[in-house]
């Protein structure tokens, strides 16, 4: 199953996982620096939560894709539980970021930044088959 | 909406709304988590699912509890951030204890290792964000 030279991987490994965990990292410690520097979340964060989206959107778009083909995921249950989750991070992110126009917000948006790249990982191990 | 005074700190604002997030991220892992492990393997290790599933309800209910931020949502949040103290002491505890007991992890196993010992630390600081924002409000006698 497992070919060494060319693993069909899961399609959330790929660069937009890569390029969602990184901007997730940038926003949290850009988020963090204007929570220190007690600044309510400023359209940086909201833009950077907005790409992030989109990203995991296309994270979607290319699973959609994967399972169309003929793919399926080692735990299918907590896959798409992880995918749902996933998706509705920096929504809500963004919705309480706006509620609290405070250095908190700012908190807000970091720490749901430092959750988000724990999601994508937990999302690449669940679509592996584990102990196989 | 009967403010006591214009400057009386709420559960529900600044740190509170952080705190509050979390809170919120945490209902969602373990509730979707306790879902899942009851609905497709319940009978592998129901101790393990039903905690997982009370580690839900605390977290919803905490979160509810600390966002409404009167009198009755103070006493809520209390309630739960005390009882989820002791599930992750006491369910950490004998996890290591008797892990016979747990075949699969809970949100609570090995006093929440498995989420960055967070359940560990959101009790404390929830307790804590309730004593300061009480403080202010009545000052307590030390």
């Amino acid at each position: 199953m497992t070919t060494a030279a060319t693993t069909t991987g899961s399609p959330a490994d790929g660069a937009l996982a890569v390029a969602a965990i990184v901007l997730s990292l940038l926003v949290a410690v850009w988020a963090l620096v204007a929570a220190l520097r007690h600044r309510p979340p400023d359209r940086m964060q909201l833009i950077g939560l907005a790409v992030l989206e989109l990203l995991l959107l296309g994270l979607v778009l290319v699973t959609a894709v994967a399972l169309a083909g003929g793919e399926r995921p080692g735990e299918p249950g907590s896959f798409f539980g992880y995918l749902v989750t996933l998706v509705c991070l920096p929504p809500l992110a963004a919705v309480l970021a706006r509620m609290e126009p405070t250095r908190w917000g700012s908190a807000i948006v970091c720490a749901v930044c430092l959750v988000t790249p724990v999601v994508v990982v937990r999302l690449q191990q669940t679509w592996q088959v584990l102990g196989g | 909406m009967a403010e006591l005074s214009p400057a009386r700190p709420r559960t529900n604002s600044g740190p509170g709304r952080l705190l509050i997030a979390v809170y919120l991220l945490f209902a969602i892992a373990a509730s979707s988590r306790a879902t899942l492990q009851i609905v497709t393997r319940f009978d592998e290790a129901p101790l393990a699912y039903l905690l997982s599933a009370l580690a839900a309800v605390v977290y919803i209910v905490a979160a509810a509890g600390l966002a409404r931020a009167g009198h009755a949502g103070r006493r809520i949040a209390l309630a739960c951030c005390a009882l989820e103290l002791v599930g992750v002491v006491g369910v950490g505890a004998f996890s290591l204890a008797r892990p016979d007991l747990f075949p699969d992890e809970t949100v609570w196993s090995g006093f929440g290792s498995g989420y960055g010992y967070i359940p560990l630390v959101l009790p404390i600081l929830g307790l804590v964000w309730l004593r300061h924002t009480r403080s202010r409000t009545a000052p307590a006698p030390s």
